[in-house]
């Protein structure tokens, strides 16, 4: 089983993301993260999706979405080659004595406090998923109240172009 | 020219060259029905029973002419009633196109009378489906489903159209038909690579599908099969694409295929796949299936190529533009001692045994199959009497036998056998069907009697549910759960009662006498034939088993 982050390029129709979750239902594929946002081509969304398989799996996810008809591109992202990114926001209670200590760590990972008020921090992290999971791993011992992440965005580095 | 949505959706139909539709009205396709009252001088509508029929109908004339059906239901109930129709269409990958009304645009999400989200319910079930949100976009909308439906791997498209877009007026701008290929030349894959593996193998066995007849590639296989003297044998989907008795020809494979063409699969050293998917009914075990060969797999769906088994090699494109691309790099040999191999293992292969007293399925099968003669189209319902028509019918062309096969639908048969009586009214059309599944869509023959479409149903009524029977027997200690309804149904009465002709055999010599006066009368009839209930299906492969678990009785 392998971790694996995809891009498709779809037509921005109203149902359109619900006929790939559907189709991920309708064959037991796995979503761990998904998220769609628009493109520079105003008539197609992109969705990256983070999904978990057996490499037969993940080459059948992706023909199969690849198949729809409003599949313009679909495309796995290896990370060696792509900047993959999430945001974190996470909300920390704090008191005088595990402040410092905390913030230490937030300026670590080089995360951002963006608010500090009612006795809490509110903690933004954009970072790699693996980076972000190490973060919230390395502050278990902080009493955490609350926490949100987007599920990943991802791009090819370079001058790779796709062709659609 | 303006004209209202339904108006457009008429000359959409008329542009794409459809003149055939079956459906069924109501609320929401009022404005649509009265577009088809104004063109019915070009297009005719036969209204079924029930939209199921109506679907399977779209389906029968779609599979044996190879155009592509279209079906009308109404909004709610119309529309769901189509589901198993859509989906026995997308299983076995017919071109269909689906159109449903729906509530307004202001009613829908509202729960209103008959809405329902059907775009949503047949997301799995269709290649694609539609809702048109604008008068504006139907004509395109209509064209592209068109297209979808028939061009690549062939499939439904439902199109849902709420019923003020059925009555909003704008300018329809007609288009000739596209005639851009429905499928493309491209092949991916070394096919040289697979031409010299084909060259140098010992025991070479072909295992095709439903894609060579979708690719109307008969001759070009035939080529194949000949040139390099290669066995092949065929999947349900695929009966007729090579002629019965053909050289080479092994039949049928799979869990109720010849014992001798599970054998050669089992046995060869390279099978090629052709227009295939290694479905459970065949590959039942995907460890074990062609485990002493290299397999190359043949498919236009790439989504297809690695799915329920790994292939060695691969060739994804049409099976006619392959093959066209292979056969002339295949050397002409003969494989004469692997034949004779064959030949020893058909000698085990299951004959049934005759009988003058009682009818016996396979005399049912071959005795409507003389009877008929070879331009006959035969329709199956699904279940024991669908295996015994796969094996015992001389099938002779692709497009004439019509089952479905992937997704397994009890009463598709009469429904199918309409649409494809309608579509070939010349040669005669033969359902066959069994007292279990003929009581899921028999009130069809309301509908073979008004529009007097003389189509043949052979009920073969064993009184059981004979698969499911046979399962329970084989398998779970002969506990016959809800397998042996004790219906007594009495055909003939029904027939007439529904307008028809009825007849009831019991011995090879009426039922002979009963198919003659069916084949000479000019409107539906029912032939009922008492079976024995402890027939079976032979040979059975087990599910998940292979060629070594063979059930022979």
């Amino acid at each position: 089983m392998k971790k694996q982050c995809m891009v498709l390029l779809v037509e921005n129709n109203a149902g359109v993301l619900a006929r790939i979750s559907s189709l991920f239902v309708q064959r037991g594929f796995n979503i761990d993260s998904l998220t769609v946002s628009p493109t520079e081509i105003e008539s197609l969304s992109r969705i990256t999706i983070e999904t978990t398989g057996d490499t037969k799996t993940i080459n059948q996810i992706i023909k199969q979405t690849a198949k729809l008809n409003e599949s313009k591109l679909v495309f796995s992202v290896e990370p060696e080659f792509s900047l993959i990114r999430e945001i974190l926001l996470v909300k920390f209670a704090t008191d005088n004595k595990n402040a410092d200590k905390l913030a230490e760590v937030i300026a670590a990972y080089g995360a951002k406090i963006i608010d500090n008020t009612g006795g809490c921090f509110v903690v933004e992290l954009s970072d790699t998923p693996h980076k972000i999971d190490d973060f919230l791993d390395e502050v278990k011992g902080f009493e955490l109240i609350e926490m949100c992440r987007s599920g990943a965005i991802a791009m090819e580095r370079g001058s790779v172009a796709y062709d659609i | 020219m303006i004209l209202n949505g339904s108006e457009i959706l008429a000359n959409v139909l008329i542009e794409e060259g459809v003149d055939t539709v079956f459906g069924y009205p109501g609320g929401a396709v009022l404005n649509i029905y009265d577009a088809l009252y104004k063109y019915s001088d070009k297009i005719t509508h036969y209204m079924t029973a029930h939209e199921q029929g109506a679907a399977h109908a779209a389906d029968g004339y779609a599979r044996s002419t190879g155009k592509t059906g279209v079906v009308i239901a109404t909004s709610g109930p119309g529309a769901t009633n189509l589901v198993t129709g859509i989906a026995t269409a997308y299983m076995d990958s017919v071109p269909m196109v689906a159109i449903t009304g729906n509530v307004s645009t202001p009613l829908i999400g509202c729960d209103s009378f008959q809405e329902v989200y059907i775009t949503g319910i047949t997301m799995p079930i269709t290649k694609h489906n539609f809702v048109v949100r604008k008068v504006e976009d139907l004509a395109d909308t209509l064209r592209d489903a068109f297209r979808i439906a028939a061009s690549g791997r062939p499939g439904p498209v439902l199109v849902d159209i709420p019923k003020d877009i059925t009555a909003a007026k704008t300018t329809y701008f007609p288009k000739e038909k596209s005639n851009a290929p429905l499928r493309s030349d491209k092949v991916v894959g070394d096919v040289e690579e697979i031409a010299e593996l084909i060259n140098r193998a010992e025991r070479p066995f072909i295992y095709f599908g439903g894609g060579v007849r979708l690719s109307e590639a008969s001759a070009e296989l035939r080529e194949l099969i000949l040139k390099a003297d290669i066995p092949a044998a065929y999947t349900l989907m695929a009966a007729g694409v090579l002629g019965y008795g053909e050289r080479n020809n092994l039949g049928l494979m799979g869990m109720h295929g010849n014992y001798s063409a599970n054998c050669a699969a089992n046995r060869a050293d390279v099978m090629i796949a052709i227009g295939t998917r290694f479905s459970d009914r065949v590959a039942l075990n995907t460890q074990k299936f062609g485990h002493n060969a290299k397999i190359v797999h043949i498919d236009i769906d790439s989504a297809e190529i690695n799915k329920n088994i790994t292939a060695d090699y691969t060739i994804i494109g049409d099976v006619k533009a392959v093959l066209r691309k292979l056969n002339p790099m295949i050397k002409e040999v003969k494989h004469d001692a692997w034949l004779k191999n064959i030949a020893e293992w058909k000698r085990d292969d299951y004959i049934p045994e005759d009988s003058n007293e009682v009818l016996k399925p396979h005399f049912i099968i071959e005795t409507a199959c003389k009877q008929a003669g070879e331009d006959a189209i035969f329709v199956t319902d699904v279940g024991q009497h669908q295996m015994w028509a796969a094996q015992f019918l001389h099938h002779t062309k692709p497009r004439n036998f019509l089952t479905s096969g992937g997704l397994g639908t009890m009463g598709y048969g009469y429904g199918a056998a309409i649409g494809a009586q309608v579509a070939n009214p010349d040669v005669p059309v033969i359902h066959f069907t069994s007292d279990g599944s003929f009581h899921m869509n028999m009130n069809e023959l309301c509908t073979a009697v008004s529009y007097k479409i003389p189509v043949i149903t052979v009920i073969l009524n064993n009184a059981v549910l004979g698969m499911v029977r046979q399962w329970q027997a084989v398998f779970y200690g002969r506990r016959f759960s809800s397998s042996e309804p004790e219906r007594v149904t009495n055909y003939a009465k029904v027939a007439e009662g529904f307008g028809g002709i009825g007849y009831r055999c019991e011995t090879p010599a009426e039922f002979e006498a009963a198919m003659a006066e069916a084949l000479k009368a000019n409107g539906p009839v029912w032939i009922e034939c008492v079976v024995d209930r402890e027939e079976k299906v032979l040979p059975m492969i087990p599910a998940g088993g292979t060629v070594h678990d063979t059930i022979f009785k």
